[in-house]
């Protein structure tokens, strides 16, 4: 049986991932996924904690995160393209009008 | 046998992500994205949570990810993403990820000595559904209630207005 120390540093660098392509990619979508990368590390930390504390609650609380994840992708996806209609572009560069 | 398939499924995940960040087409992040959720849903099965992963690669890799495809789709840009002019963003957020890395596992090494369990864990689905509508029933319905909000927020939103 795997250590949950293993999967534990798999989500650390994972949401670490996540964070770093956050910052570094510059349209919407992309950054978009970098979030939803970030969701997953948080889960997989929830399913290793899971077994090892020999409880359920956390796949439960995984499952309310997948379907909040759903949603937020629903929304989120709906208002890039919002953008992109009102602006022709997704680039935060171009995305400056609270900037002064 | 348990460990080779935890280390190729990682491998998987990690370097997916990596080629997401390295690749400038939004329709190839798209697909790495796909591979690290579908081998996501593997860690999931190593770690026995059958429905967990099920549900993994069926929302995640599937729903979520042709609704960001349909949305590449829609905006349709023909000319990739120039690349950053700013360098000092991509060094920086490189040099605090190391930070964050580093702390998050040093914090790691010192909180959890976690024991391994030795009793199995029954985690089948019939045990999840029971705690789903008993102990976390009010969730559970309130969770309904956001799903429809954020469907009725989407089409508000994306909706065009008609000219009467």
């Amino acid at each position: 049986m795997i250590p949950a120390n293993y999967f534990m540093i798999l989500s650390v660098i994972l949401f670490v991932l996540g964070a770093v392509a956050f910052f570094i990619k510059r349209d919407l979508i992309t950054m978009f996924m970098a979030v939803e990368v970030m969701l997953n590390a948080a889960n997989l930390a929830f399913i290793a904690l899971t077994r090892s504390a020999n409880s359920l609650d956390g796949q439960v609380i995984v499952f309310f995160i997948i379907t909040v994840a759903a949603a937020e992708a629903a929304v989120g996806l709906a208002i890039i393209l919002l953008i992109f209609r009102q602006k022709k572009t997704i680039k935060t560069e171009d995305i400056k009008l609270m900037k002064g | 046998m348990g460990y080779f398939l935890f280390f190729l499924l990682a491998a998987l995940c990690i370097g997916s992500v990596l080629g997401m960040i390295i690749s400038k087409n939004q329709a190839y992040n798209a697909l790495f994205l796909i591979v690290a959720f579908a081998s996501l849903g593997g860690l999931f099965g190593l770690l026995e949570a059958p429905f967990i992963a099920v549900v993994q690669i069926i929302i995640y890799a599937g729903a979520i990810m042709v609704l960001f495809i349909f949305v590449i789709m829609m905006i349709n840009i023909r000319t990739g993403i120039p690349p950053e002019k700013k360098k000092w963003t991509l060094y920086l957020s490189l040099g605090l990820g190391v930070v964050l890395i580093i702390e998050l596992v040093v914090a790691i090494k010192a909180a959890f000595t976690l024991p391994v369990s030795t009793e199995t864990l029954e985690a089948g689905p019939v045990s999840l559904g029971r705690l789903l509508f008993t102990k976390y029933l009010y969730p559970f319905e309130i969770t309904s209630i956001l799903i429809i909000a954020a469907l009725v927020g989407a089409i508000v939103l994306v909706k065009k207005k008609e000219k009467v």
